[in-house]
């Protein structure tokens, strides 16, 4: 009996290593945060775009969001995990070929633009949110923040922080895909 | 070149620190005096290149060599000779070498100073910690190496993060890492005494002064800490419950348990297995904390960098160094032979409830910190806030604060409880003027608050009457009592003035409930009204920096209509990073805190303005330095000395009761 109560210690702490090893190879990460707007609509927005794309007269609303499947990212010039980020953008866009729409958060249009020219710009076409308005609809945390939007213009997932190629391959693609397939 | 250097030279103590771990064992062992003498030389020998290693990062980033990609990731030219070197361990890699530093400065003084311990227990010391530097210098070889260089060299750097360029937290880490790493050498003396099998009154006599050392550190490291979050984070508040906050929270607590019931093990000769389990458990904590705070398993503001490589790394560590020590404990500890009985009623049994308490506190805390990670498992997001400190961590900590007062009084074996009230009944008074006196000028508010400033005053006073009472105050010659209050020794006069830094942190915190706070837009010319002060902005002008630029308010303190002071809350943008922080400005006094904050805002709008005043806050790190200053004059006490213990074992002189 007594030596049992000397064993405690190790049985108490051997679980909590347990729950630590569970919690380290989960591979979920204890940044994602649940949005209240998952499954609900995207927050309606009109923006002006950042050059004249191919959505009507330079601007960007949420109307654009629907009958397809779209990823929204919010970046700035001014936000260094935006560039670390920006690669996985580009092949998500280009090799991956899906929507991608940006949205510029509290950034200077032509600092906007000089980031895009610099690392390449995946957007289809780029909103401009320069006081932010868009962003605290979304519930915006901080840059970057990426969304996933399915046809029917409704949020189906988000991501704060820079979306890492794991989390790309892992996550995003089969979610993407289902959602396409559906 | 240095930083080549660097690199060997903590390969070549990783070398030292293997034969360090395996060599005086096997020495102590066999009882071969040669091999346990090659201890000392490697712990001494693995200080020195742990020394050389961090003097090379520390001349890369002195000298801003961006050719080193930790300088480049962690540091610019521009920035300001302090938090170049603060940079240093303002990251993970360089933080973990001045971990490893503390831990071989440690090994070193236990190698340097251990001359009065026996052979085989210095011996065994030594290799235990040598095994935890082999552990913590290996981890930084595989996983975080601060040396690796970037070819071709950028031209310049990232930057520190903003938020870290401050005086305070430039010095907060080097604190909190002694006392982390301080309550290795507890843990190496526990461990050792499990190997041995045997643990008495020289033991622990050996054994507390390093836990107070390491409590010491970690009273101010936590308290620097608390003050930084205070005065840059501008909301005012300066405890979060957060984890990395708990995280040092937690070897604090029972660091607190261990300085104490190594007391009963000295004095009494009995609680050895437990004084054991929290010697283990502190540094267990220590490690628990480094786990949680650098493996990315919880989130929090001040986070290192997430890479789960590391966090692999460290849980194995953890789990060698708690799990083997617990291992060790489970098979050795039935076997120590508890020495004397006492009475419930005792300073033993006052001791005992202390331990129960934090012990338990240290538990509460602990579930706190770690279930939103148990909950997450559930797919469950949840965050544990200070709603459940407030009902679980206080009404622990309560009747700790009540009997702190009265345990000193108790004499060992048997105490008498009815005696020990009596002598307090001035302090039990003066507790009760307080809360009286707050409940009128209150009008009844703040109930909690102001049983928790008579609580202080309980606390104080109790400490006082306990003074009074070994000095025979008004009851002898006054001569008399002052012969002696010279002559009672240096640990009666540490532990009388670390109850009554906590009184005062305890005063403090109750405090808070009588702030006040306004949060208004200003335009120039605009003002606030808060606890009989008029705050007028004049103006906002912009205002260069080294690396930062600022718009700084200029707002004017007016008191009963005369101007006593101008203050200059600043909004710092950062170039390089572009990131903001503000720079708050803060009256302290010891009466209140007048802290004012400067939110965004422009000319037209109004700039936003945050006003708190804060009674007596700032008695909350004030009562922590008195605790940690008590602490220290405690460690200056003659039984500590080096070699009194060694050449008089039987002369010691035993504290006067």
């Amino acid at each position: 009996m007594r030596r049992i109560a000397f064993l405690a210690p190790l049985v108490l702490f051997l679980g909590l290593a347990g729950w630590f090893a569970a919690a380290l190879f989960s591979g979920r990460d204890p940044r994602e945060l649940p949005s209240a707007l998952i499954d609900k609509p995207a927050p309606e927005f009109d923006l002006p775009s950042l050059a004249v794309g191919d959505l009507a007269d330079g601007r960007l609303s949420s109307a654009s969001l629907r009958g397809q499947v779209t990823v929204v990212n919010f970046f700035a010039s001014w936000c260094a995990p935006c560039r670390v980020e920006h690669p996985v953008l580009l092949r998500m866009a280009r090799q991956e070929k899906i929507r991608v729409i940006g949205i510029a958060y509290k950034d200077r249009p032509e600092d906007s633009r000089r980031f895009l020219a610099e690392l390449g710009d995946p957007f289809l076409t780029t909103g401009i949110d320069r006081d932010g308005r868009t962003g605290i609809d979304f519930g915006l945390y901080g840059v970057p923040e990426t969304y996933v939007i399915d046809k029917l213009g409704r949020i189906r997932k988000r991501i704060v922080g820079p979306v890492t190629p794991a989390l790309l391959d892992r996550e995003l693609l089969p979610l993407l895909r289902a959602l396409e397939r559906s | 070149m240095f930083i080549e250097l660097g690199h060997f030279a903590l390969a070549l103590a990783l070398c030292l620190a293997l034969v360090q771990s395996i060599v005086p064992l096997a020495g102590a062992a066999r009882r071969l005096s040669g091999w346990m003498a090659v201890g000392r030389s490697a712990a001494l020998g693995q200080f020195a290149m742990v020394a050389l290693s961090f003097a090379a990062l520390t001349h890369a980033y002195v000298t801003s060599d961006f050719s080193v990609s930790n300088v480049v990731e962690n540091s610019h030219s521009a920035k300001p000779m302090l938090y170049k070197i603060s940079g240093v361990w303002g990251n993970h890699e360089g933080s973990m070498l001045l971990w490893v530093l503390i831990l071989s400065l440690c090994g070193a003084a236990v190698a340097s100073f251990g001359g009065n311990l026996p052979r085989e227990l210095r011996a065994r010391v030594l290799a235990v910690q040598g095994m935890v530097a082999t552990g913590f210098l290996l981890f930084i070889l595989a996983t975080s190496n601060p040396f690796t260089r970037v070819i071709p060299a950028p031209a310049d750097g990232h930057g520190l993060n903003p938020v870290l360029q401050d005086p305070g937290l430039a010095f907060h880490p080097p604190f909190l890492y002694l006392g982390y790493v301080g309550s290795s050498v507890a843990f190496a003396f526990a461990v050792a005494a499990l190997i041995e099998g045997r643990v008495d009154a020289a033991w622990a006599r050996w054994v507390r002064p390093w836990a107070l050392v390491s409590w010491c550190a970690l009273t101010v490291g936590i308290a620097l800490g608390s003050w930084w979050a205070y005065y840059t984070l501008g909301w005012g508040g300066w405890w979060f419950w957060d984890p990395v906050e708990n995280a040092s929270l937690l070897p604090w607590l029972s660091g607190t348990a261990l300085i104490h019931s190594a007391i009963v093990v000295e004095r009494r000769d009995t609680m050895k297995s437990w004084t054991i389990l929290l010697a283990l458990l502190t540094f267990g904590l220590a490690l628990v904390g480094t786990f949680l705070v650098r493996s990315g398993v919880l989130s929090s503001v001040h986070a290192f960098a997430v890479d789960p490589a590391r966090g692999v790394f460290i849980l194995g560590l953890l789990i060698i160094a708690i799990g083997g020590s617990f291992t060790l404990y489970a098979w050795r500890a039935p076997a120590l032979q508890g020495g004397g009985l006492f009475a419930p009623i005792s300073r033993e049994g006052a001791l005992v409830l202390n331990n129960l308490l934090l012990a338990t506190a240290t538990g509460t805390v602990l579930l706190g910190t770690l279930y939103p990670l148990f909950m997450d498992a559930f797919g469950l997001k949840i965050s544990v806030g200070p709603p459940f400190y407030n009902r679980t961590f206080l009404p622990l900590m309560t009747p700790l604060l009540v009997a702190m007062a009265v345990g000193p009084l108790l004499a060992w074996k048997r105490g008498d409880l009815t005696a020990a009230l009596q002598r307090l009944w001035v302090a039990f008074g003066f507790a009760l003027l307080v809360v009286l006196v707050g409940l009128y000028l209150s009008g009844f508010h703040a109930v909690l608050a102001i049983l928790g400033l008579g609580l202080a005053a309980w606390i104080a006073a109790g400490v006082l009457a306990e003074w009074g009472e070994r000095i025979r105050l008004f009851r002898a010659p006054l001569r008399d009592s002052w012969r002696r209050a010279a002559g009672l020794p240096r640990a009666a006069y540490g532990m009388s003035l670390a109850h009554f830094g906590m009184a005062v942190l305890v005063a403090g915190v109750s405090a808070s409930a009588f702030e006040q706070e306004r949060i208004e837009a200003l335009r120039p010319g605009d003002h606030i009204d808060i606890a009989g002060y008029t705050l007028t902005l004049r103006e906002v002008r912009r205002v260069p920096g080294p690396n930062y630029v600022a718009d700084e308010a200029v707002i004017e303190v007016k008191r009963g209509g005369t101007v006593i002071d101008e203050m200059h809350p600043q909004r710092r943008t950062f170039t390089v990073q572009r990131q903001t922080t503000a720079l708050t400005a803060i009256r302290t006094g010891l009466s209140a805190d007048l802290y004012l904050a400067l939110g965004e805002g422009d000319a037209q709008v109004g700039w936003i303005v945050r006003a708190w005043h804060k009674p007596i806050v700032s008695w909350i790190w004030l009562g922590a330095l008195v605790m940690a200053l008590g602490g220290v004059v405690s460690l200056t006490d003659r039984r500590w000395r080096v070699g009194v213990a060694a050449r008089k074992p039987a002369a010691l002189p035993a504290a006067a009761e």
